[in-house]
């Protein structure tokens, strides 16, 4: 249970990192002579990276088709799916 | 190409089954404003824009849509899933029921199922562009008619974050398609197209 928490929040930082990175993405669209958040988002994508593949290491790859490896046997099928995870009762 | 990433974009919990709400965020799925619609015709349109900048906003914000796509079928999913035969008939929901058990499908709240009809792909850049700006804002409407529908603080909060991505998309389509003006009149001067 104390893992979940755990798993829980690092998945929640990942989605603030990847949020961030994504909305200044959007923004450079519109705006790719901005330099201050042109290092923004290079910070936020670094930031994202590394706690992506902390958090991988712990409970298995979120990227497929070759954007993270994985430990045998193939964890890519494990169980939850995003959709599993604020559903399950809560115990 | 697309890789998936196993994570929703925002947390979703949902801890009470209520089938009445689920028959209506369900629109945001497969109805004429919801993120499979979105998706699509922003996906469809950046074949035929004129610019990288412009083709990247689509390619991007379509991205992000089927992101909240699976957003919204992870919140009606969840208000189902605990949902018994009594209080489906209840909500009204026993039609699509019959149909489709608890499963995902593309419809409106009344049922309607999904039709290419709800988008246009017009290779005109200025149409497609004002096209976008007015879906983004029927999106938010309907994100604003949900919440008020809404009788759970969990729900509501990702209808929320929903509703505020459409009001950044808005922005960033009015940005493109100023840009986009500014390319077509600058061509127009300078050399034939
Ligand atoms: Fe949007």
């Amino acid at each position: 249970m104390r893992e979940d928490r755990e798993r829980m929040e690092m998945l929640k930082e990942l989605q603030e990192l990847s949020f961030v990175a994504l909305e200044f993405n959007l923004y450079l669209d519109t705006h790719p002579c901005d330099r201050r958040a042109l290092a923004e988002y290079n910070c936020f994508t670094q930031a994202y990276q590394a706690a992506k593949m902390r958090y991988e290491r712990m409970y298995g790859p979120i990227t497929n088709f070759g954007y993270a490896p994985s430990q045998y046997p193939w964890q890519w099928i494990e169980t939850p799916w995003p959709w599993q995870i604020g559903s399950e009762e809560d115990c | 190409m697309w890789v998936y990433e196993k994570k929703l974009q925002y947390p979703v919990r949902v801890t009470r089954p209520n089938p009445g709400l689920a028959k209506n965020i369900i629109t945001q799925y497969g109805g004429p404003d919801g993120e499979l619609a979105a998706s699509l015709r922003y996906l469809t349109q950046r074949y035929t824009m004129p610019t990288g900048q412009a083709i990247a906003v689509l390619n991007d914000i379509g991205t992000e849509e089927l992101a909240h796509m699976e957003i919204v079928a992870a919140l009606v999913y969840g208000l189902l899933q605990g949902a018994s035969i009594e209080m489906i008939k209840k909500a009204g929901m026993d039609g699509y029921y019959a149909d489709h058990d608890k499963a995902l499908y593309f419809v409106n709240a009344v049922g309607a199922p999904w039709t290419a009809t709800y988008i246009q792909s017009k290779g005109d850049p200025i149409a497609d562009l004002h096209e976008n700006l007015a879906a983004e804002e029927k999106a938010r409407a309907t994100y604003e008619y949900l919440i008020q529908l809404s009788d759970d603080p969990e729900v509501t909060d990702v209808l929320r974050f929903l509703r505020q991505r459409e009001i950044v998309h808005f922005q960033r389509f009015g940005e493109t398609l100023d840009l986009v003006q500014e390319h077509l009149n600058h061509r127009h001067y300078f050399y034939a197209p």
